[in-house]
């Protein structure tokens, strides 16, 4: 299909790295809403967005020449005032005038209203270059970013880095724009140390002429790169790297022309606990690790540098030595560290803030001990949560506050606490996030849990509550940890008892239980919010609940009695009907009353019988009475002139909702009919 | 090789080249080059402004005895003001790299996102690490507000680090081994200033003392601060001598903290009083400004 190219660049200083692919996907979004609203494309449009720290790039084909021309209805006088006995009055020749036409031009439209004297105006589409011109400098700085700047004065544009200079070629021509004092040109720019400043490029030579300028513009040719430069450094080496496809993704945007180097580092610092070890050299210097075939760490790492090689080895030393100086501190830490025991340290949490409101972390302290022997842990549990925030006292959480939590862990390995002990100490920040997974251990997960319940409950009770996108303490985060550890781990314990009586806490949690089940598993949104309905409380209640009504849900009896709940439920309402109890057997008519509740007893009966919980089976007995159900409604009248009968008949429908609407609320269930 | 002395002044001379006015350090202790009013009362309002100079940083809580060779209680920035930021400031920037010797296609250099920000100043901008070779050389940061003022002109802030950038180019390991002058280390000049004052700040400064001094100096501002409204000449007011009493209230609070004298309660309650007075003098001087 022929049409006009498009190339729009937006060159800047360096944007950070995370906030770059986020940023790609808003102004592919925003330019297709673009053509949409202007007309300049029916369907999706084949658009492809890359950048480099230095440049964010769009480029779209198949673009049209112009709009599309158009027409537009123009409504001038009723047509009784517009022709007296066939001849035009003079509010018709006024409306011919003021349009520059004549009247023979004009014709009568039918409105609801009436007959009116119109014109059909024909409208000319605008030449795309027009409208992009118009559209781009607004679309430009409409890009989201988390935190933006001004530079050219108070009141000026807000863009994430300053702008320095613009590309938009639409064929041949350029679109010309301005945005912050930058003219829109054909001219870019190559890379900082390699290329050349100014380069005239088209849209056929754009990505070629930057790759001679040392820019790789696709980030996956970025990617391929460090890919193979880190596979020849280590060929033949018999070292591994360490896989981290996250430090990657973020090398790749740090880079226009990436290169990986290998460093080494004195084999005496591993002496050092792999963690420190990779905390140092990913977090503070961005390297990725490099392990023996056994996957264990050796004394090198690879660094990724923005350049084309390093054939004196110069950057190499330069990385090798700041690393030295970072790992000589760490050691140092670890050493002074060591002079004074995690016990030893408690008194010192007195003097540790936790929250200003809610007192110091020997405080918070005491609140996990109490709550992890409240959930029900063991000696080696109490003794971890007694332990677990010692270490923030300590050089080397001082230094990598990344690393709280581990550093304890391996502290209190090193000080001789048992496995159960460090272990849990270790793990107790976990999950920190979606990804991560939940402590390994029984004791770990008790005393993250507790952790993160006296957090909700304390910043609760304060009335520190996440809203919008502010959440300060992570609340959101801690009882999503919560909800994970206590499904994911297995833990029956009744959440609700442990929140206490806060209605927003529990809210709160409600919310993040939806959240978990349908954004994290991807359940259906209704049988979420069915299950939910029916209450909650242990969490491995609400998952059994959960997963029984997905066995039953495709069963053919079930949607109909779904159907059928919910007219219950209506009938009791309308009823004001709330009560259960018991039914006279006496007052029930032959025939599909009695049918009913019998069969609702066996079903009953089998329920007590079977004792354990087993909700798949309660919901396919409960699936079984849909003949009689659907008889019931054919035939009975529930609300029988008789009061006595009416007041029975209610009762049995009550009985029968409550009885398995501790299951699911039904009546949340979308239903096909 | 150039010395370290050598350095200093090939980056003096090149911001001097490019139209600052090269200044010499403030004659206060400071904690940063920011604080110095060359920078923090400059970049405020509508003036343009150009100015360079070394800045001598006390952190009394980063000394170790002249023993670390990365770590120092007080350590050299230079300091570049340039308001507002030309739009070549990047290639001006690496421009100096090259000034003292620094073969950028023979490094690796990347701008790495760090934004700053100083509660106690009320100050924040944006920008980022400059890292040569995975070592900080400079902060690079677009101010953005100060005294709690969004600023009119956008300035940009360098700040050099000159201790580890001379121990980069003159490939040394320990700070200490530089050399300043031909025949004189670092160590040489600074070694018993990091012992004796590292000494002082964490064993024997006076708590009681430093606590009364920080309440004579506050109140001192504060006094000033309420002489102001009604001042009758106020061309003349001392807005300047206001602003030292908050750089000698920061640096008490700073050896304060070093001696372990403020517990982390406190320290908000203390930021939070420093940073009144800085945000106080910050529009006093602003109104004195617009006086012309």
């Amino acid at each position: 299909m022929s049409g006009l190219d498009l190339l729009l660049e937006i060159g800047t200083e360096e944007i950070p790295h995370w906030m770059i692919p986020p940023a790609l996907r808003d102004l592919e979004r925003l330019f297709q809403e673009l053509l949409q609203a202007s007309r300049l494309a029916s369907g999706a449009v084949p658009i492809r967005v890359d950048a480099t720290p230095r440049r964010l790039v769009l480029r779209a084909s198949s673009l049209p020449e112009r709009q599309p021309d158009s027409e537009e209805l123009l409504t001038g006088p009723p047509r009784t005032a517009a022709f007296k006995v066939g001849q035009p009055t003079q509010a018709a020749l006024g409306f011919a005038r003021k349009l520059g036409i004549e009247v023979s031009a004009l014709e009568i439209q039918s409105t609801p209203k009436g007959d009116y004297l119109c014109y059909r105006k024909q409208v000319a589409g605008r030449a795309t270059r027009d409208i992009l011109a118009d559209a781009l400098p607004e679309l430009i700085l409409k890009i989201y970013f988390p935190k933006t700047m001004y530079w050219t004065g108070k009141g000026g544009p807000r863009f994430v880095r300053p702008i320095r200079w613009l590309v938009a070629l639409l064929g041949d021509e350029v679109v010309p724009f301005e945005v912050a004092g930058v003219q829109s040109a054909r001219t870019t720019c190559g890379h900082r140390v390699l290329g050349t400043p100014a380069i005239e490029v088209s849209i056929d030579d754009y990505q070629e002429k930057l790759r001679e300028n040392y820019v790789l513009l696709a980030a996956e040719e970025r990617r391929r790169k460090i890919q193979q430069g880190v596979d020849a450094l280590l060929a033949g080496t018999g070292l591994r790297l360490k896989p981290d496809p996250g430090l990657i993704e973020t090398l790749v945007h740090l880079t226009e022309y990436p290169t990986p180097v290998l460093g080494s580092f004195d084999a005496e610092f591993l002496a050092l606990p792999e963690e420190v070890l990779v905390t140092v050299m990913r977090h503070h210097q961005k390297y990725l690790s490099v392990t023996d075939s056994e996957g264990r760490l050796t004394p090198n790492f690879i660094a990724v540098m923005n350049m084309d090689g390093d054939p004196e080895g110069l950057v190499r030393q330069g990385n090798e030595g700041v690393l030295r100086a970072r790992l000589h501190d760490a050691r140092f830490f670890w050493t002074v560290d060591q002079r004074k025991k995690l016990e030893e340290r408690l008194a010192d949490l007195a003097h540790v803030t936790y929250q200003a409101k809610l007192g110091t972390y020997r405080g918070k302290t005491d609140r996990m001990v109490a709550l992890v022997r409240e959930l029900g842990g063991s000696e080696h549990a109490v003794r971890a949560a007694l332990l677990a925030k010692c270490d923030l006292t300590t050089e080397m959480v001082k230094e990598f506050t990344e690393l709280q939590g581990v550093i304890g862990g391996l502290y209190a390995r090193a000080q001789g606490e048992p496995e159960a002990v460090w272990r849990a100490i270790h793990d107790h920040y976990r999950p920190e996030s979606m990804e991560d997974a939940i402590p390994s251990s029984l004791e770990g997960r008790l005393v993250s849990l507790a952790d993160k319940l006296d957090a909700l409950k304390g910043c609760f009770a304060q009335g520190l509550i996440p809203s919008g996108s502010r959440d300060p303490f992570a609340l959101r985060r801690a009882a999503q940890g919560v909800v994970r550890i206590l499904v994911e781990g297995k833990l029956a314990l009744p959440l609700k008892k442990f929140l206490g009586p806060d209605a927003a806490l529990a809210e709160f949690f409600e919310d993040r239980l939806r959240y978990y089940y349908r954004d994290v598993r991807g359940l259906r949104y209704d049988e979420v919010n069915a299950v939910l309905a029916a209450g909650w409380d242990d969490l491995t209640d609400l998952e059994s609940r959960l997963v029984a009504l997905q066995q039953v849900r495709p069963t053919e009896n079930f949607e109909p009695l779904a159907v059928s709940f919910k007219r219950i439920k209506n009938i009791l309402r309308q009823a004001e009907f709330t009560r259960r109890g018991t039914v006279d057997p006496a007052l029930l008519e032959p025939g599909p009353e009695q049918e009913l509740y019998g069969r609702f007893h066996a079903v009953r009966a089998l329920r007590v019988f079977r004792g354990a919980r087993d909700y798949a089976c309660d919901l396919e007995d409960m699936a079984s009475l849909r003949p009689q159900v659907d008889q019931y409604f054919d035939k009975v009248l529930v609300n029988a002139p008789d009061a006595r009968l009416r007041q029975n008949r209610l009762t049995m429908l009550a009985n029968l909702l409550g009885e398995f609407s501790a299951i699911a609320d039904f009546s949340e269930i979308v239903t096909t009919e | 090789m150039d010395s370290f002395q050598d350095i200093l002044f090939r980056l003096k001379s090149y911001w001097a080249e490019r139209g600052c006015v090269i200044q010499e350090p403030y004659d206060l202790e400071v904690g940063a080059g920011t604080m110095a009013p060359e920078t923090f009362l400059r970049v405020l309002g509508p003036r343009p402004y150009r100015v360079a100079y070394i800045q001598p940083s006390r952190r009394p809580a980063d000394g170790r005895y002249g023993e670390n060779p990365h770590r120092l209680y007080k350590h050299w920035q230079l300091q570049v003001i340039l308001k507002p930021a030309p739009a070549d400031i990047v290639e001006q920037y690496l421009g100096s790299l090259r000034a003292i010797g620094i073969d950028l296609r023979r490094h690796d250099f990347k701008f790495e996102e760090d934004n700053w920000e100083s509660p106690t100043l009320g100050a924040w901008g944006i920008g980022w690490q400059a890292m040569l070779d995975g070592l900080e050389i400079t902060q690079f940061t677009y101010f953005q507000q100060c005294g709690g003022v969004d600023l009119d002109l956008v300035p940009v802030e360098l700040t050099y680090g000159m201790e580890r950038l001379t121990a980069f180019l003159q490939g040394k390991d320990n700070v200490f081994d530089i050399e300043w002058a031909r025949g004189f280390t670092y160590g040489d000049v600074r070694r018993a200033d990091e012992l004796q004052f590292s000494v002082y700040n964490f064993e024997l400064a006076g708590v009681a003392t430093l606590w009364k001094l920080l309440e004579l100096h506050e109140g001192e501002c504060q006094r000033l601060l309420e002489a102001w409204p009604d001042y009758p000449d106020k061309k003349r007011f001392p807005v300047l001598a206001a602003y030292d009493q908050v750089l000698k209230c920061s640096h008490l609070f700073n050896l304060l903290d070093s001696r372990g004298a403020i517990s982390v309660t406190e320290r908000v309650g203390v930021i939070g009083r420093v940073r009144k007075l800085a945000v106080a003098v910050a529009a006093m001087w602003l109104e004195q400004e617009a006086l012309g």
